[in-house]
């Protein structure tokens, strides 16, 4: 097996997992806030029951979010380190940042938040509430700075050693790549914590249990939801939609598998791109629509993939343009789902109308789905580069560690997620069926009759 | 600048052993002290608010590491890749085990994740010392400024080593049995009754070994680098560290005796920090030495990082580091005294 792929293999099947945690934590966090401020303001002990619950599994995901993010930051030495020698001066700085600024900030609230409800005053609790989302949303930052850096790289100079450094601290953060990429991922994540709200919501509804709890996760989640779809795709997604095709035209031409430049560029519905005859199969597209998405007029020629080197087409093409349409897909069905069941909650029908209530039970894995295919998207789309037009992928990663090493620890990898898998399912699972309906204190599960020791 | 940042990050990893260390080592002796399942809930509740925020030094001291020094970075994680990747995978398992297991009420479920906590507290432990012992003997190092280093070879300290040979694996049983007495006189401060009287009585005993290790570990790192002690001659102010770490020893011992658990708590802290001080005072100025050859050590000249990104790095880390410091003393304040079983406690 080729060293190469192997690493990459690595890390895109550790990140690719990693990842699932992080943007339920980040959209809960927001959640969370938002249950425990109108638990404040109204002094309602449902909405006080409400984040509690959602506590409890917000811990549990948080906790998978953490010892799978930990390999995350060792494997840019262990995996990739001629790339990390090379732009240690650059990446290192946020990296470092994160720790430094996000993790100490949430270890330490998430501690006051989940033991310290009943040694905080109200204010003092919803305030650990607000740092633990802050400091969770600053994390987010951090790495998106850094992705953004590969993307699109800004504000550096290389060194006499060959190193990069940056410039411009400034100039680095204010990476306008990183505020697009920021924006159109945050609103994904609160996508994932809304969607996951509203499935229970609808769950306990179906089930006829814990009924006036279940209404508070839709009211909130549909909300919630409904703003972050329709976000999801105007502006955040417009805009960088269009930055990219402006930045990164082999990205965007095999998103869309325009292999031949045109003007009034289609946009494919669905089809399947053949790499070999450089065609799409069996298309159903709308024609001038790309035209119309990047440049504003249907008449406008979009650069496709016959005007850039073959060496540097985004590889594999297939799968960047499968991502691309999997996640802009559920993207658009989530913004339907979201304003259907919007209007129905102004209406006052949403409770009881069970047609509604069952595709927003069963969609929760769907955003999943549509966040790790974003980040395919991004990801893939910046293939063959590293770094964007400055190092390869095929520069950066591990002379010395063989592709039987890395084999080793990617089969280690994998048997560990899957345990890890299997605990959270059922984990979740259980504070789900225990319900939202304990007194404050009784957060720990009660004993069994079992617990003899 | 590349002194100042040398001992930036030294000091956080001096942070990170001394307090992360102290609920490993809870992790290593929790099977054994605490008995009963009131007693393992304690034992767990101890450090259950704090040891995240612990762990996170080990994060912040590589991300900083990793910006301050790329080329030790790339060079050591790459060169050391098994060892690392064995120690993320016990950082998962013990993550989980503290967090899940008191998820479930099934004794076989809690007695899992009690056997669990213990392996990978110790094995890190060990990891974390053996670690520590391979950048003081040196790894073969290229041209290039990479190696790659098998679990093992055939465990002597030669030019071409493993992971493991005899030296490393001593520093690892040193690292091993420090943490368990810190973890002991640790559980002693935050605990009553029975369970704080067998940690006493387990960091009393142990404490022998301790400092028979203590007294081995010297001799056996000049057999090991003949150079160990050319700094401490050129700098005699720092023959301090061995006088300091005797100090440690005596007073964690001393104190314990009369009871003063905290005092002893601290001695053990005193001696960790100098045992690593002491070793990172021979290190300097090279990052990671090289087995054969000093030309090809990693200097702190030859890793550092550009000066630009070097001075930027001083503002907000050490901002950071003033907001990181504030919420422990928040943290522990809010947490102080002794564990009581009728507190409500988030899953522990």
């Amino acid at each position: 097996m080729d060293a190469l792929l192997l690493h990459r293999i690595h890390f895109a099947f550790t990140i690719t997992f990693h990842y699932l945690f992080p943007q339920l934590t980040m959209g809960l966090a927001l959640l969370i806030v938002v249950l425990k401020s109108i638990a404040l303001k109204t002094g309602n002990e449902r909405y006080n029951q409400a984040s509690r619950f959602w506590a409890k599994i917000f811990a549990v995901n948080f906790l998978i979010g953490v010892v799978t993010g930990i390999p995350m930051e060792f494997q840019f030495g262990t995996n990739w380190s001629q790339f990390s020698r090379l732009t240690g001066g650059v990446i290192g700085q946020p990296l470092a940042m994160e720790g430094v600024f996000s993790f100490f900030l949430e270890s330490a609230f998430l501690g006051l938040f989940l033991y310290g409800e009943k040694r905080l005053s109200p204010l003092a609790h919803w305030g650990s509430a607000l740092m633990v989302w802050i400091g969770s949303w600053i994390s987010g930052f951090f790495i998106i700075v850094t992705n953004a850096w590969m993307q699109h790289p800004v504000a550096y100079r290389i060194l006499p050693n060959g190193t990069y450094e940056i410039t411009s601290f400034w100039q680095f953060f204010m990476n306008p790549w990183a505020w697009l990429e920021y924006a159109h991922n945050m609103s994904g994540a609160v996508i994932t914590g809304s969607l996951v709200m509203c499935a229970v919501g609808a769950l306990y509804l179906l089930e006829n249990k814990s009924l006036e709890h279940a209404k508070i996760f839709l009211r909130v989640g549909v909300i919630a939801g409904c703003i972050s779809c329709i976000a999801q795709i105007f502006p955040t997604g417009d805009l960088q939609g269009r930055f990219m095709a402006k930045h990164q035209p082999a990205a965007v031409a095999g998103m869309e598998g325009l292999f031949k430049s045109q003007q009034g560029a289609p946009v494919v519905i669905v089809g399947q791109p053949n790499e070999e005859k450089q065609t799409i199969d069996n298309p159903i597209a709308a024609n001038g629509v790309l035209s119309f998405l990047v440049y504003g007029t249907f008449g406008a020629e979009v650069q496709g993939l016959d005007k850039i080197p073959r060496e540097d087409w985004p590889e594999p093409l297939p799968l960047l343009y499968y991502a691309y349409h999997i996640m802009a897909g559920l993207g658009t069905y989530f913004a339907l789902l979201m304003v259907v069941s919007a209007v129905l909650l102004w209406r006052g029908k949403l409770f009881s109308t069970r047609w509604a209530l069952w595709p927003l039970m069963l969609s929760f894995p769907l955003p999943y789905i549509a966040n790790t295919a974003g980040w395919m998207t991004a990801e893939i789309g910046r293939q063959p580069w590293l770094v964007y037009g400055l190092m390869r992928t095929s520069q950066g990663y591990s002379k010395y560690v063989s592709a039987g090493n890395g084999l080793f620890t990617l089969l280690g990898f994998m048997g560990m997620y899957t345990v890890l898998s299997i605990l959270f399912i059922v984990l979740v699972y259980r504070i789900i069926y225990m319900g939202p309906e304990l007194p404050v204190g009784s957060q720990a599960p009660k004993n069994s009759a079992l617990a003899t020791a | 600048m590349g002194f100042i940042w040398f001992w930036l990050v030294a000091i956080m990893i001096v942070a990170y052993v001394l307090l992360d260390g102290f609920d490993l080592g809870v992790g290593i002796l929790h099977p054994f002290l605490a008995k009963t399942e009131e007693e393992r809930k304690i034992s767990l509740r101890s450090i259950g608010p704090v040891w995240d925020g612990n762990e996170v030094w080990l994060l912040a001291g590589g991300g900083t590491l990793y910006f301050a020094f790329p080329l030790l970075y790339a060079s050591a994680f790459s060169g050391f890749y098994l060892a690392l990747m064995i120690v993320l995978w016990l950082l998962i398992i013990r993550g989980v085990s503290v967090e899940l297991r008191s998820h479930i009420g099934m004794a076989v479920w809690r007695t899992f994740f009690d056997g669990m906590f213990c392996f990978s507290s110790s094995l890190l432990a060990i990891f974390f010392g053996a670690a520590l012992a391979n950048v003081i003997r040196g790894v073969p190092l290229g041209p290039d400024g990479y190696f790659f280093l098998p679990l093992w070879t055939n465990w002597l300290p030669g030019a071409q080593p493993g992971i493991l040979d005899w030296y490393t694996v001593l520093g690892g049983v040193i690292a091993f049995v420090s943490l368990a007495v810190h973890g002991a006189l640790y559980l002693a401060v935050k605990t009553e009754g029975a369970l704080q009287s067998r940690a006493r009585k387990f960091a009393q005993r142990a404490w022998i070994a301790l400092v028979a290790l203590t007294v081995i570990s010297l001799p056996a790192s000049i057999f090991v680098r003949k150079d160990t002690l050319d700094n401490y001659r050129a700098f005699p102010l720092a023959f301090a560290v061995p006088v300091l770490v005797l100090t440690g020893l005596a007073g964690m011992l001393v104190f314990s005796r009369k009871g003063n658990d905290r005092k002893a708590f601290g001695s053990s802290c005193v001696y960790l920090a100098v045992m690593l001080v002491g070793a990172t005072v021979g290190l300097y100025p090279r990052l990671l030495p090289s087995s054969s050859d000093p030309a090809l050590d990693i200097t702190i000249a030859k890793a550092l990082s550009g000066s630009y990104t070097l001075h930027v790095g001083l503002i907000w880390w050490t901002f950071g580091m003033l907001l990181a410091a504030t919420y422990f003393v928040v943290v522990y304040r809010m947490f102080k005294g002794k564990v009581k079983m009728d507190e409500q406690g988030y899953g522990h």
